[in-house]
C-alpha cells in the first residue's frame, strides 16, 4: 500500500528540498521503493539535491500531459537502487500543470512505489495546493523562527481545507519536522525551543534535525545528507525520521555531531 | 546600544513565543484555519449586538491549548454607557 507523502512549509528555505532528498533515500536505503517528485516547476533544484541534474530528460509535465510514458521520466538513483527521481519542468511555468494530470500521475506512482514523496515549492499558490492535493499525509517542514512558524500555521490550514483528504471529510495527518534547530542557542532563550513551536502549531513531531554545516556539503557533492554522510548528526536525525514514518517508535533525540580534540586540531575528516 | 541590549535581557525566545501567539490567533481566525472560532465569534457578536451597541473589533475569541485542556476565552468590550444598561437596577442599594 503506497502513501503518498508532501513535504510543504510555505517559507521558503527552510529545507524541504533537503529534507524530501534525505528522508527519500534514508526510506530507499531500508529496502523500500521510493520516488522524489519535484513539484517547483521553473526553480526545480530536487535534481541538483540529488545529483541527477544532468540525467533529467522528461519531467513532471510531460507524464502529466500523457507526452511520455511514465517510465521514460523516472530518473534511478546511481546509489540506491530502490530510489527514484520524477523532476519538476525547469522551462515552463506551474500553469502548466493540470490537476487531472497530476491525478493520474499520483495514481500511477502509487501502483509502483512504497513511498511517494512530494516535494512542494514554496507559497501558498496553485504549485504548492497540487502538490498537496494528492497527499496521505503532510510533513510540514519549519525553523524555529518566527515567520517559518507563521507560515507552517498557514499551510497547516490549507491541508486541512485543500487536499482531496480533507475534502472527503477526512482527518488530514500532519507531520512536524523541526529543522535548522540549534540545542544551545534554545538552552540559552536565543531561539525558539521544541515545546514553543509545537504548542504553537498542535501538530505531532516527526524530528528535530540539527543546524550542521553536512547539510550544505551534501547539497555541494549532490547527495542527500543521509549517502553523504550517514553517520553525521543531520543524516541520524533523517533516519530516526524516516524509521518513524514507517512505524517504528523511536525516541525523540537531538544529535549532535561530536567533536573530539582530534577533529578541532586536523579538521573534518573526509567523506 | 550593547548598554540597552543588557537592560532588556538577553532572551529574545519567549518575546517570538509571544508575538507568535497572538498574531495566529487573529490570523486563523481571518483565513479560516479555525472555522469554529471565527463562526463563534461572529455569532457571538450577533448575539450582543441584539442588546448593545458594540464594535466588531471589540469582540475577541481565543483558545488556549493545555495539555489536557483548551480553554475558550471570550473578551467582549463595551462602551460604559452601554455597560451601565447591563447593570441591575436597584434603588439606594449596595452597587451590583
Amino acid at each position: 500500500m503506497a502513501e503518498v507523502l508532501v513535504v510543504t512549509s510555505g517559507k521558503g528555505g527552510v529545507g524541504k528540498t533537503t529534507s524530501t532528498a534525505a528522508l527519500g533515500a534514508a526510506l530507499a536505503q531500508t529496502g523500500q521503493n521510493v520516488v522524489v517528485v519535484d513539484f517547483d516547476v521553473g526553480l526545480r533544484n530536487l535534481d541538483l539535491v540529488m545529483g541527477a541534474e544532468r540525467r533529467v530528460v522528461y519531467d513532471l509535465i510531460n507524464v502529466a500531459n500523457g507526452d511520455v510514458r511514465l517510465q521514460q521520466a523516472l530518473i534511478r538513483d546511481k546509489r540506491i537502487d530502490t530510489l527514484y527521481l520524477l523532476a519538476a519542468s525547469q522551462t515552463r511555468d506551474k500553469d502548466a500543470l493540470s490537476e487531472e494530470g497530476v491525478r493520474r500521475c499520483i495514481a500511477e506512482l502509487r501502483e509502483r512505489f512504497d513511498w511517494v514523496i512530494c516535494d512542494s515549492p514554496a507559497g501558498i499558490e496553485r504549485g504548492a495546493t497540487l502538490a498537496m492535493r494528492y497527499a496521505d499525509l503532510a510533513v510540514v517542514v519549519t525553523n524555529p523562527e518566527v515567520s517559518s512558524v507563521r507560515d507552517s500555521d498557514r499551510i497547516i490550514g490549507l491541508l486541512d481545507s485543500k487536499t482531496v483528504k480533507a475534502a472527503k471529510g477526512e482527518r488530514m495527518e500532519k507531520l512536524l519536522l523541526l529543522t535548522r534547530y540549534d540545542k544551545v542557542r534554545a538552552g540559552r532563550g536565543d531561539m525558539l525551543s521544541i515545546d514553543d513551536v509545537l504548542e504553537i502549531l498542535s501538530i505531532p513531531l516527526l524530528g528535530i534535525i540539527p543546524e550542521s554545516e553536512e547539510v550544505l556539503r551534501a547539497s555541494n557533492l549532490g547527495a542527500p545528507v543521509t549517502i553523504s554522510n550517514a553517520t553525521s548528526a543531520p543524516a541520524r536525525a533523517y533516519m530516526d525520521a524516516a524509521r518513524r514514518l514507517n512505524g517504528e517508535s523511536v525516541s525523540m533525540t537531538i544529535p549532535s555531531d561530536r567533536s573530539t580534540l582530534l577533529t578541532k586540531l586536523f579538521g573534518r575528516r573526509a567523506a | 546600544m550593547k548598554f540597552f541590549s543588557l537592560l532588556a535581557g538577553r532572551r529574545s525566545a519567549p518575546l517570538a513565543r509571544e508575538r507568535l501567539q497572538i498574531l495566529l490567533t487573529h490570523e486563523r481566525g481571518a483565513t479560516g484555519h479555525s472555522g469554529l472560532i471565527a463562526i463563534l465569534r461572529e455569532d457571538i457578536l450577533g448575539v450582543i449586538a441584539k442588546h448593545v451597541d458594540v464594535a466588531p473589533d471589540k469582540v475577541e475569541v481565543r483558545v488556549e491549548n493545555s495539555d489536557e485542556v483548551a480553554i475558550l476565552e471570550i473578551d467582549v468590550e463595551i462602551p460604559r454607557m452601554a455597560a451601565r444598561a447591563m447593570m441591575p437596577r436597584e434603588r439606594g442599594g449596595r452597587a451590583a
